[in-house]
């Protein structure tokens, strides 16, 4: 396995662990979001790495017949995740956006808080 | 048409769900889901019907053959969720007129069915599909609906649990999509079948142990399997209350349906079982839950946390007959899903009731509804029996089979832990009954029994506890066959 497979891999662990920390140490909704798309992103790289064979082109049709692509597969896989993704999101922040109206704030504890007090 | 149906079931719902946007208005796409329910569960009958009498049924989508396209297969183990799913909606969908009218804004109501249909496509799907990358898919098309319909609640807090459950339901889905990544690394392959076959002899490989492990953490997730629960409590008590009874007869059984699916399907039984220390963990993680959720129930102020507590005990009660590893164990869960099902969908119904008829669903609000509300109320105490397990009753067939499975190992302290703590089961039902019948009511209290459009489909569900605990042989059978379909053994 050629050194840029293999970092691939750690940019994906790396970006996986650092999506996922700022996800459950971070009180604000919204930088909760931001670690949640990262995380989900870290998984996308981590497809697409497998998809990658050595001296591939793009999978488009060419007529040389010794062409080599690359696994399209997993790049199909990842745009369906990518749309996953993105209604996930947008479902988030409007969520977001709703608790900031009923309760004016995104801090996690202080919401935790207002329902406690409530 | 008949050879089209395991996609029907899936299409029919996913086709209807716009529809209701576009129609606007919300009694025609209240008509709308109801006749969809209903035509999903006649095809789910139908699919019974040629399962039982032919066998499984392998259905290539779009005529792209296997490996390569995306197949559903239908066999004794996934007509039975199939049955569950379908079933639920056709009976809540009815019920939930008068509900959604009373909770939710009138503008909001098409829109509201719509996410209703969303939900049930994405469990059918998760139940249908026999490709591993598609039940990703269906499980964010069902999870994404779910948070949108539980944020309808009227409690500002059915904001925070549907954030809550987003950020954790998207953390379980996405560990269980780098499982599948792990396994597509080192098989090529998404179609289950195929999976097994090519898996076989790579099953001590690290990746395909990390697959494992990423697939079941992400899937329990779903399953709300103690100590992943912490967004079910408040999910199911804020969201309106039609979501929450639908979502506690179908929603975490379907996930726990794809994680056995996975696990025994893909990796095998032998595996599972034998060479991971699987029934040691489960039977810990089981236990512990159904002593803590069963416990922390008792305790509860409100009727609808006081049952999502209850549903936590009772999913852990079908992973606890899994985790007993053997065929009579398995079918016991499987049958356990069924009866739970109805069970829970009753006591969430005639909670819907008091929400409609009392303005909320506190006990301190149902004190002495038993005089006001008869029929609801027995309803209520009745389901509650067959929650606790009582001879004649549904859940007492499944518990029961439980308890035999456990003999069957020579597992005594097993077979005495479920029934002990069908005693805390008892506990909390018995707070329940006490408010309603033993309290005296408040002076102002309402005072009307609930709308027949309610009180039908609620005495369907609890005849169906009754009828399936006096004659069970239908999903015994079922749940028989498809024990010994994921076993691996002649049944």
């Amino acid at each position: 396995m050629s050194l840029l497979g293999i970092v691939n891999y750690w940019v994906f662990v790396a970006l996986m662990m650092l999506g996922f920390y700022a996800l459950i140490a971070r009180g604000h909704l919204v930088k909760k979001l931001v670690g949640l798309s990262v995380f989900q992103a870290s998984v996308f790289l981590f497809y697409i790495s497998l998809g990658k064979v050595d001296g591939g082109e793009p999978a488009i049709l060419v007529d040389d017949p010794t062409t080599i692509y690359s696994n399209p597969l997993p790049h199909v896989l990842i745009l369906t995740a990518i749309v996953v993704g993105v209604a996930t999101l947008a479902v988030g922040l409007a969520l977001a956006v709703r608790i900031r109206e009923a309760y004016g704030t995104m801090e996690e504890d202080e919401i935790t808080e207002m329902d406690r007090t409530a | 048409m008949i050879g089209q149906l395991p996609a029907l079931q899936v299409v029919v719902p996913l086709l209807a769900a716009p529809l209701c946007v576009v129609l606007r208005n919300g009694t025609l796409a209240w008509l709308l889901a109801v006749a969809t329910s209903w035509a999903a569960l006649a095809m789910a009958v139908v699919l019974t019907g040629q399962v039982l009498a032919g066998g499984p049924i392998a259905y290539a989508m779009g005529g792209w053959l296997p490996p390569w396209g995306i197949e559903y297969t239908i066999d004794s183990f996934n007509v039975l969720i199939l049955l569950i799913i379908s079933g639920s909606a056709a009976a809540i969908l009815p019920f939930a007129r008068h509900s959604v009218a009373d909770e939710i804004a009138p503008e909001q109501h098409a829109r509201f069915y719509s996410a209703f249909l969303l939900i049930m496509t994405g469990l059918l799907g998760m139940a249908a599909t026999g490709d591993v990358f598609n039940l990703f898919v269906f499980i964010e098309i069902s999870s994404i609906a779910t948070y949108a319909a539980i944020a309808l609640g009227r409690d500002r807090r059915a904001l925070t649990a549907a954030f809550n459950y987003l950020v954790l339901g998207t953390v379980g889905a996405t560990f269980y999509l780098i499982g599948v990544g792990l396994l597509y690394a080192v098989t090529g392959t998404l179609n289950t079948a195929d999976l097994a076959s090519r898996i076989a002899p790579l099953l001590e490989s690290r990746t395909v142990i990390v697959g494992f492990a990423f697939i079941s953490v992400g899937l329990m997730l779903k399953v709300a399997l103690f100590p992943l629960h912490q967004w079910l409590p408040n999910a199911y008590t804020y969201a309106p209350s039609v979501i929450t009874t639908f979502l506690a007869a179908t929603a975490t059984k379907v996930a726990l349906y794809s994680l056995l699916r996975v696990a025994f399907a893909v990796f095998g039984a032998g595996y599972v079982l034998e060479r991971l220390p699987t029934e040691a963990i489960l039977l810990a993680i089981a236990g512990t839950a159904i002593v803590v959720a069963s416990t922390t129930a008792i305790f509860q102020k409100d009727l609808k946390r006081l049952l999502a507590w209850s549903s936590l005990a009772q999913v852990a009660t079908i992973v606890l007959g899994v985790g007993i590893g053997n065929a009579q164990g398995l079918a016991g869960a499987l049958l356990h899903m069924f009866s739970h099902a109805l069970t829970k969908g009753a006591l969430f119904m005639a909670a819907a009731v008091f929400a409609l008829r009392l303005g909320g669903t506190s006990l301190e609000r149902l004190q002495g509804a038993g005089r006001r509300m008869p029929w609801t109320s027995a309803a209520l105490v009745l389901a509650g029996l067959s929650l606790v397990g009582v001879p004649l009753t549904a859940s007492f067939v499944s518990k029961w089979t439980i308890v035999l499975a456990a003999l069957e190992r020579g597992w005594w302290p097993v077979a005495g832990f479920i029934l002990v703590t069908s005693l805390l089961t008892l506990a909390y039902v018995v707070r329940v009954v006490e408010a309603l019948y033993f309290r005296p009511s408040a002076a102002d209290a309402p005072a009307r029994e609930a709308p027949l459009s309610m009180l039908w489909p609620l005495w369907l569900m609890v005849a169906g506890t009754f009828y399936f605990g006096l004659n069970s042989s239908i999903p015994m059978r079922l749940a028989t066959q498809a024990a010994a379909l994921l076993l691996g053994v002649a049944p």
